[in-house]
């Protein structure tokens, strides 16, 4: 548990790194994850990674995301110091957003309809 | 008797300290919870939705400042960023399943995550929006830490990106359904995909309830679509500037 906790903040702490020392717009936590992928699977292809490091990897990562909507809740209750931008604007943000993601939605899910093969027809090719 | 000025002393006391602030947090997410499940995962009745109202009610009723509660709930917002990190478990556990089907995901991620930016913007626009405002919409289709992360960036609000990604999950999660029916899509990885794609976490635990193929294409979708709108947002701003 603790070798992993120690994992995820070492990797987010060398991804806050990077950002500030190359003045990325990534944010800094989504390139300790980028970097955490490709160190696991590079591990993985060459047969390196310690079992019960990766089961205890797994098993804290999956801890931490079961309370992911927790975590969002302060900076949600931050709307309180914002109902005044968004009071005047409310109807079309609310409008924005509703067309926005249903259009999204819609699009995404029939480009994805058309392209995605399942196995059976992959493996015939082989 | 109970004696008003002692009890009053201890309020002003303990209302300074993070433990009444990160316990009322958590109180408020575990009744929100409850609510949910009872509600049988009822989409409108998010957890986060819920608790985030309830809290926010509490600090307004009392005439709280955000800052004072932020300061002790500011131990609990700090797992925002290991949490990031750790969205690259599920992608690593389904890699296999994403290298099977890289062109399909990545012809759609590009499309679908460009679309979303784009749209937003134009509507932005149409309705003369504000440009912090417009800045803070921009990255909403994705999970809050990065949407978050994406906003501080380009100069939106994050706190108020917050509460339009969750929005916009909440309305994914719940509308989608409808829309892919009216679409006939018959693949639950297509319906995933676009699910995670648009609405994140939310509209990943709605996809992973309804069917296993789904859900684990809207992890992918989830995660992939996190790391492709923090490059796509910046640029396009650049594009249009």
């Amino acid at each position: 548990m603790l070798n992993s906790i120690f994992a995820i903040f070492l990797f987010q702490l060398i991804g806050e790194f990077i950002q500030k020392f190359f003045e990325l717009s990534v944010p800094g936590p989504v390139i300790g994850l980028i970097l955490l992928l490709s160190v696991l699977l590079i591990l993985k292809k060459y047969n390196l990674t310690p079992k019960n490091f990766e089961d205890k990897l797994v098993n804290s990562s999956e801890n931490l995301l079961n309370y992911l909507p927790l975590f969002f809740m302060p900076v949600g209750v931050g709307v309180v110091m914002h109902l005044s931008l968004i009071e005047e604007n409310l109807v079309s943000v609310v409008f924005i957003i509703i067309l926005g993601t249903l259009l999204t939605l819609a699009l995404t899910g029939f480009i994805m309809e058309k392209l995605f093969q399942d196995k059976n027809k992959n493996g015939r090719s082989k | 008797m109970v004696d008003q000025n002692k009890l009053y002393s201890i309020w002003v006391y303990l209302q300074a300290e993070p433990l009444f602030w990160l316990t009322l947090t958590i109180g408020s997410y575990i009744i929100a919870d409850i609510i949910y499940r009872k509600s049988n995962l009822f989409p409108l009745l998010n957890p986060v939705a819920i608790s985030v109202l309830l809290v926010s009610s509490i600090l307004i009723f009392f005439d709280i400042r955000y800052e004072r509660y932020f300061d002790g709930a500011k131990f609990i917002h700090f797992l925002l960023g290991p949490a990031t990190v750790a969205l690259a478990i599920p992608i690593y556990k389904t890699w296999d399943l994403i290298i099977l089907n890289c062109r399909a995901i990545f012809i759609s991620l590009i499309i679908g995550s460009s679309f979303s930016i784009i749209v937003t913007y134009g509507l932005s626009l149409y309705f003369d929006l504000q440009d912090k405002l417009i800045l803070s919409l921009l990255p909403r289709s994705v999970t809050t830490p990065i949407a978050m992360g994406i906003s501080e960036l380009i100069g939106g609000i994050p706190s108020l990106t917050a509460i339009i990604t969750l929005i916009t999950g909440v309305i994914g999660a719940s509308l989608g359904i409808f829309v892919f029916d009216l679409m006939k899509l018959k693949k639950m990885e297509a319906r995933g995909f676009g699910l995670g794609l648009t609405s994140h976490g939310i509209g990943t635990a709605r996809a992973m309830s309804k069917n296993k193929n789904a859900g684990v294409f809207a992890a992918v979708g989830m995660g992939l679509s996190g790391l492709i709108t923090s490059i796509l947002v910046p640029l396009f701003l650049k594009m249009i500037l």
